[in-house]
């Protein structure tokens, strides 16, 4: 991870990200807005500053691993991958079509740099402590980051996979919960409470720092400082903004799992472009 | 009557034929072939029960309780089988697949990975903890899913190999195994191979097909037809469930012209239903499954719940003579 963070171009490409994510979904026709405008900011984080990783080289055992374990954002994942070098970008107008790699929920070995199946949730949150346990029984030092939802959370294999991470000190672990408060049927809170998880997590005997999720320089920090923990694993739980960039689709869980039509699209590209420089201040 | 070729055990009809766990099969191989620092054991809960004290003892980095967490042991296996280890994902039966389904489906066999499972206490072997605890839907569970092998050895010895092959052997396997003591059907010398069934007696009369420790049953039927009612019947073993024999099976019945195939495993979706699939496109043929009848299991003894379930071989041996009766006076 360089020291410097040049906010400028990842500003840049967090908006290119937003608007290929939205090309992406009104080629495809169907698919998840919301989160995946929401962890954008994120993504364009881990790939273009936080992961030690090499395009050209996707399966470098000494690589850092990141894992998508809520797979419905793969919008996002495919357009940063991309947007990073590790495929053509013409293959993402082939997103959910036939006898494409680009699946509707992330499929492994499909892709260069997809490095789980995911489309259940819970599932890759366990996969990750699978390789985060690899990497420690190697003795290597690459680390294993693991994004999940927050709605993910009522799924109880999460919470068995948070009594094991601790449990086996898994200090090469970052988890990043996009904590954007929606779920299908509505608001986290009212369908199933997850407050206060911060006490929830830490009381697991976890590392827990809380972030604005839309922030580059908190992103980038929180990772750095998760590298410094010893002994246990780190969860960020990343305040986001679901549909952030768009303001009609901004905090509406309507739009968890629609895709725009044109005239929408066009209206969300407008949206974005007034943007620029709007990210970094969101929490100032 | 035996197989010559099969190097079987010779006592094996002899009253005080030597008796061995195949869950010992499997515990002891995975100790001898844990010299690989690929192989991974993960348990929940259960590390005595899986025989897996010895491997723990041995390889202690490379053992992980897990704790009473069936769908995270299967995720945490997956992620280490993509990170290149060979991990044995090990519990009963009636806890993997039924509680780890899911993870079995999307994590290990949607990317196919190199993930071992072992299912234990399988069939009716669980006898005394009762119908909650009796596995017999696991073979249809795992069947169904694309890129798994499912494998079911027949006694100890084979069960030894069976883990040598799922080792050798790149994508998911499910090894079933059982937590009675069986007889030893075969020897270190008998051939085992992914994908092969074994003639273990040559007839012409009828196939008895059969898959797991059950087995026995079937060879004693096989006997008892023999000496008392001058009938020979071919006795096939299946410790392939998936990919099946299709050679070996369809070869037999061309020969027979008759079936009858014997699980501990519900009647729907087991292993006589994978025979019907493969006789049905290939040789239609008629076929009697002897099986648990669509109903849970129950306490009592292994040897009581066999005999209450219909598959020893006094019901193997009245079964035949009835079906022989049925298909032979159409």
């Amino acid at each position: 991870m360089p020291n410097n963070i040049n906010l400028e171009a990842l500003e840049k490409t967090a908006e290119t990200l937003r608007e290929t994510v939205i090309k992406m979904l009104l080629e495809a026709k169907s698919g998840h807005t919301a989160g995946s405008l929401g962890t954008a900011d994120i993504f364009t984080a881990l790939y273009f500053h936080i992961l030690n990783i090499d395009p050209k080289n996707p399966t470098d055992p000494t690589r850092d691993i990141f894992v998508l374990s809520n797979g419905h954002i793969c919008p996002i994942l495919y357009a940063t991958l991309a947007e990073r070098g590790y495929f053509d970008k013409s293959l993402l107008w082939k997103l959910r079509k036939i006898n494409s790699p680009l699946q509707g929920h992330p499929k492994y070995n499909e892709l260069p740099g997809i490095e789980n199946s995911s489309g259940s949730l819970g599932q890759g949150f366990s996969q990750a402590l699978g390789m985060a346990l690899a990497a420690k029984i190697n003795k290597q030092s690459n680390r294993v980051y693991v994004m999940t939802g927050d709605g993910e959370l009522e799924e109880g294999q999460i919470w068995e996979g948070a009594m094991f991470a601790p449990n086996k000190k898994l200090d090469n672990l970052t988890w990043i919960i996009d904590r954007n408060n929606i779920q299908i049927d509505g608001q986290t809170e009212d369908v199933m409470p997850l407050e206060n998880l911060r006490n929830k997590l830490e009381s697991f005997n976890w590392f827990v720092v809380e972030i604005d999720g839309h922030n580059f320089e908190e992103i980038i920090n929180s990772c750095r400082m998760a590298k410094s923990v010893a002994q246990r694993p780190t969860a960020i739980i990343a305040h986001t903004i679901p549909g952030k960039g768009v303001d009609f689709m901004e905090y509406k869980f309507e739009w968890h799992g629609k895709p725009p039509n044109k005239d929408q699209a066009l209206k969300a590209i407008k949206s974005l472009r007034s943007l620029q420089g709007k990210i970094k201040s969101e929490y100032d | 009557m035996l197989n010559p070729k099969l190097h079987l055990n010779e006592e094996i009809f002899l009253k005080d034929v030597e008796l061995k766990s195949t869950r010992q099969g499997f515990g002891d191989a995975l100790v001898e072939f844990g010299k690989d620092p690929r192989i991974i054991a993960l348990t929940c809960d259960l590390t005595e029960s899986l025989k897996l004290d010895k491997f723990a003892k041995a390889y202690p980095e490379r053992f992980i309780e897990v704790g009473i967490a069936e769908q995270n042991m299967a995720g945490i296996a997956t992620g280490l089988a993509l990170s290149g280890k060979i991990p044995f994902s090990c519990t009963h039966a009636n806890f993997q697949p039924s509680q780890n389904w899911a993870q079995l489906r999307l994590s290990v066999c949607f990317s196919n990975a190199n993930v071992k499972l072992i299912g234990s206490h399988s069939g009716l072997s669980n006898g005394p903890d009762g119908g909650a605890a009796l596995s017999l839907e696991d073979i249809a569970l795992v069947r169904v899913l694309p890129n798994m092998t499912v494998l079911n050895p027949i006694d100890y010895w084979q069960t030894q190999k069976a883990v040598e092959m799922a080792i050798k052997h790149v994508g998911p396997v499910y090894i079933r195994v059982s937590k009675e003591e069986t007889p030893i059907i075969t020897s270190a010398d008998t051939p085992f191979e992914i994908g092969k069934a074994q003639v273990l007696v040559e007839g012409e009369a009828l196939t008895l097909a059969a898959t797991g420790p059950i087995v026995y049953e079937a060879l004693q039927a096989a006997k008892e037809l023999k000496a008392k009612h001058h009938i020979e019947v071919e006795v096939l073993a299946f410790p392939t469930i998936k990919p099946m024999d299709e050679e070996t099976l369809i070869n037999s019945v061309k020969k027979t012209g008759k079936i009858i195939t014997i699980e501990e495993h519900q009647k729907y979706g087991g292993f006589g239903s994978a025979v019907a699939e493969i006789l049905a496109e290939n040789l239609p043929t008629p076929q009697k499954i002897m099986a648990v009848q669509d109903t849970f299991g129950e306490s009592g003894s292994y040897q009581e719940l066999k005999d209450k379930y219909g598959l020893s071989s006094q019901h193997i041996v009245i079964e035949t003579l009835k079906f022989l009766e049925k298909v032979n006076s159409k």
